[in-house]
């Protein structure tokens, strides 16, 4: 359709250009940040032992579940929808692929908690697209709904991951130095980054989220964005759920409880808009590891859950209005 | 009243590209488009006018598969079209550029540009770097200085809508629709979009031009089609017609003729008082420069002017929901800063504003609530509402305005479009204002309900208020107004009076537009 133009060969300047903005998110204030935050923390905590590899690494095996949620929360919020329901499924995805794994085989189990997850989406994306129902409330909805199905599922009853394979790819292994999880976390960090950033896909995502009439106008259909983008959520909930599966080597109802606010705050604190049209998954990763600092700084400083809810609270409410401010000048 | 009716002939020789025959549409029992013929020819600039609510925008939205007919045939070069949806118009090498603006304001002019179309890099990915330099050409080609890589919403409006035409051209229709493509651009913008409407009419391209401004449209079209009430009224060459006739087909009046039923020998209006409301060198950014304007009381006072002339900035800026107004504004002679509407409302100066639903009515409410949304502070004792109070003076607005309601309980989503506007300006009307600002109020009411609310703003003036009212209907200035300044890009135009034995009648007021368009121009 299009004339070629005068498409030139991509220059180095070009290239360079492309690569730094493929990494620079929509604001600075997730760098700036995460900065802040380490090297606060790196003070205060001198001598116990804040600053090491080991706790690094610790950080980003706690990190991975949450970031990975994030990423697929980007997709959401940048379509102009959002997903309240993720950390049930968590719970319920990391219940099924541990009770398939002690009824059948390692395969069966894991697309069988992918499968639980992604139905969970395309209910979420039909209910949002056919009956007009906002996604927040779909969700909302959901969040109990799934809940309910993961408690019922065992009766409340923790159940344990025997199956060495499973806990190795899925959250204890790890290759050479690397820790699993962190493979898992940027494999999807680089997958779902060229999705937004570089395909047909993302950009209709970003348009729907943008204008969604424009976009309608345009020849998109902003009903299947918004199905894809709340199944990419409810999917990478299911991802985390085995995660949390594999680490723990066990499944509790309670998983995934405590994760929905973060992964929106990581998300938001990562530039992308809670109104639409605008997203960064490199974002999505720093505000994720922000909130694992932050998280793992504040118990090393010795406060009590209770003090470490009050304090990340604050925090989480004092960033997002620093990523908001910005995202308006 | 039938218009005079011009033979339809042929204007060239070219083929017919584009043909509707027999379109009709309807929305909720109304009849949009009324069995419409029009044929568009090969490399033609088809200009398309009428009044609001004419049916311009559903015949042409119908022609980009938004809407679909309920009856009536579309054929692309004598072969039946079928349009479902904008998709279908596009591969049918039909491009629209809209009115309201169909750009992701988050997205760079070149991600807009080719929104979904991108070039690919292998199958799967975009190819941006070529995406930026195909919008470089498209933007050179049209003789616009836009980076691509500019993100839309940084964008000054006037550029975001030569990004829209660009966006159109680079899907290289051969049929592209403008719906008033002038509206936001400055005169420098217009030369250069009068320059790529040339290019592309002479490589072949055929053009559909909607626009309000008539001088415009017989200086750049080919042919033009006036539409009324749903119906063609006129389609033939623009060199066969002058801005008179044109006028004339569009508001049904013959030429020349004066329309019974305005207001006629009514007293001058004392200018020596002092004025109700009065503005000096008030201006608004691009939108309004330089404005001098006092309305007096027992003054129903008339704005007219096209979409984008700044007549409701000028109303909102009245009120305070304007903020980098300069310039002075005295009520009743006392100069007054306003910052929020709850100080012009202090100073008696109330806004009924022009998007009912958006910013009119608080759905989900009752009449009553509605009615009295600005008064319950002064129907409370201790902090208390006293519901009889409320009834009552709930009951008063009803009377007063005529309102066709099952009561004062009753929802207002409930009630018909122009009881519904009757509701918002009884409001306005509760708090016993001394000037009322009114914004397009009979905008999609039905023909009664206008006349009865017409009739309370004329009895509010006549009670000793001042009006200014703004309105795309140029009827209702007639039936009212004593007076009618016509706005121009944001400056005071001409202006006509009753008591000086001037004209209000629509023909009256809309030649007076254009002979201001074109002097300002």
């Amino acid at each position: 359709m299009h004339s070629p133009g005068d498409a030139r060969p991509a220059s180095l300047s070009d290239r360079a250009r492309r690569w730094f903005a493929a990494v620079r998110p929509d604001n600075l204030i997730v760098y700036l940040g995460f900065l802040a935050v380490v090297v606060f923390f790196a003070v205060v905590l001198q001598d116990r032992g804040f600053l090491t590899a080991d706790n690094f690494a610790n950080i980003a095996r706690q990190t991975a579940m949450v970031s990975i949620m994030a990423f697929g929360m980007t997709f959401v919020l940048s379509a102009g929808e959002i997903d309240l329901s993720i950390g049930s499924i968590v719970a319920l995805s990391a219940m099924v692929v541990a009770i398939l794994l002690r009824e059948t085989n390692l395969i069966i189990a894991v697309l069988g908690a992918l499968a639980v997850g992604l139905v969970i989406g395309l209910v979420n994306g039909l209910l949002t697209t056919r009956l007009r129902i906002p996604s927040f409330l779909v969700t909302l909805g959901m969040l109990s709904i799934v809940v309910g199905l993961a408690r019922i599922t065992t009766d409340l009853e923790p159940v344990p991951v025997v199956d060495e394979t499973f806990a190795f790819l899925f959250g204890s292994g790890s290759i050479g130095p690397v820790p699993i999880l962190l493979v898992w976390t940027a494999a999807f960090l680089v997958g779902f980054h060229i999705l937004l950033r570089r395909t047909p896909f993302g950009r209709q995502v970003l348009a729907t989220g943008g204008n969604k009439i424009a976009a309608g106008y345009s020849g998109i259909n902003t009903d299947r964005i918004k199905i894809a983008v709340l199944m990419m959520s409810a999917g990478t909930a299911a991802v985390a759920g085995m995660l949390y599966a594999g680490r723990l080597q066990g499944a509790r109802y309670t998983l995934g409880e405590a994760d929905l606010l973060t992964v929106i705050a990581a998300t938001v604190i990562g530039g992308t808009s809670m109104f639409g049209g605008k997203g960064s998954i490199v974002g999505a990763l720093f505000g994720s590891l922000l909130m694992g600092v932050l998280n793992n700084g504040l118990l090393l400083m010795g406060l009590t859950v209770s003090e470490q809810l009050v304090a990340r609270g604050v925090i989480i409410i004092a960033a997002v209005a620093l990523s908001l401010r910005e995202a308006r000048a | 009243m039938a218009a005079p009716r011009l033979l339809a002939r042929p204007v060239t020789e070219a083929e017919v590209v584009l043909r509707a025959t027999g379109i009709r549409k309807a929305f909720g029992g109304v009849h949009a488009l009324d069995g419409v013929d029009f044929s568009l020819r090969r490399g033609e600039v088809h200009g398309l006018v009428g009044q609001n609510g004419a049916g311009k925008s559903t015949l042409v939205k119908i022609l980009n598969g938004v809407h679909q007919p309920d009856e009536g045939d579309l054929a692309l070069t004598d072969r039946p079209l079928a349009l479902a949806t904008p998709s279908d118009a596009r591969r049918a090498g039909i491009a629209m550029v809209f009115q309201e603006f169909s750009l992701i304001p988050t997205l760079s002019v070149a991600q807009n540009v080719h929104l979904a179309h991108e070039p690919r890099q292998g199958r799967l990915f975009i190819d941006d770097v070529r995406a930026e330099a195909e919008t470089r050409e498209i933007l050179g080609r049209l003789g616009v200085a836009i980076d691509p890589r500019a993100t839309v919403a940084s964008l000054p409006v006037g550029s975001q809508q030569l990004v829209e035409i660009a966006k159109a051209v680079s899907k290289s229709p051969s049929i592209l629709i403008l719906d008033e493509p002038t509206a936001s651009l400055s005169q420098a913008e217009i030369d250069i979009l009068f320059g790529v409407l040339a290019n592309l009419r002479s490589s072949g391209v055929s053009l559909i031009y909607i626009s309000h401004h008539l001088q415009e449209v017989l200086t750049v079209c080919d042919t033009i089609t006036v539409l009324r009430d749903g119906h063609v009224q006129l389609s033939g060459p623009a060199s066969d017609l002058d801005l008179e006739g044109l006028v004339s087909a569009i508001t049904g009046a013959k030429r020349g003729e004066q329309v019974a039923g305005g207001l006629v020998g009514r007293p001058a209006i004392d200018r020596t008082a002092t004025a109700a409301l009065e503005v000096h060198d008030w201006s608004l950014g691009s939108r309004l420069r330089d404005v001098d304007l006092a309305v007096y009381p027992g003054e129903v006072l008339g704005i007219a002017g096209l979409l984008g002339s700044g007549r409701s900035s000028l109303l909102r800026s009245m009120v305070g929901l304007e903020h980098a107004v300069t310039g002075t504004l005295r009520i009743s002679g006392r100069e007054i800063a306003l910052h929020m509407p709850t100080d012009a409302l202090r100073a008696g100066v109330t806004f009924v504003p022009e998007d009912r639903r958006r910013q009119g009515m608080v759905a989900g409410q009752s009449v009553q609530a509605n009615l009295l949304l600005s008064v319950w502070d002064r129907l409370t004792h201790h902090f208390l509402i006293q519901e009889p109070r409320a009834r009552q003076q709930g009951g008063d607005l009803i009377a007063r305005l005529d309102i066709k309601t099952a009561g004062q309980r009753q929802l207002i989503e409930h009630l018909s479009g122009g009881n519904q506007q009757k509701v918002v300006v009884g409001r306005s009307l509760a708090r016993g204002p001394d000037v009322l600002l009114l914004d397009d109020p009979t905008a999609g009411i039905d023909i009664g309900s206008r006349r009865d609310l017409l009739g309370h703003v004329r009895r509010f003036a006549d009670d000793g208020g001042a009006v200014i009212i703004v309105s795309s209907e140029l009827d209702d200035l007639y039936r009212i107004a004593d007076r009618v300044v016509i706005l121009v890009k944001g400056t005071v135009g001409r202006e006509l009076e009753l008591s000086r034995g001037d004209l209000l009648t629509e023909a009256a007021i809309l030649s007076a537009i254009h002979t201001s368009e074109s002097v300002a121009a």
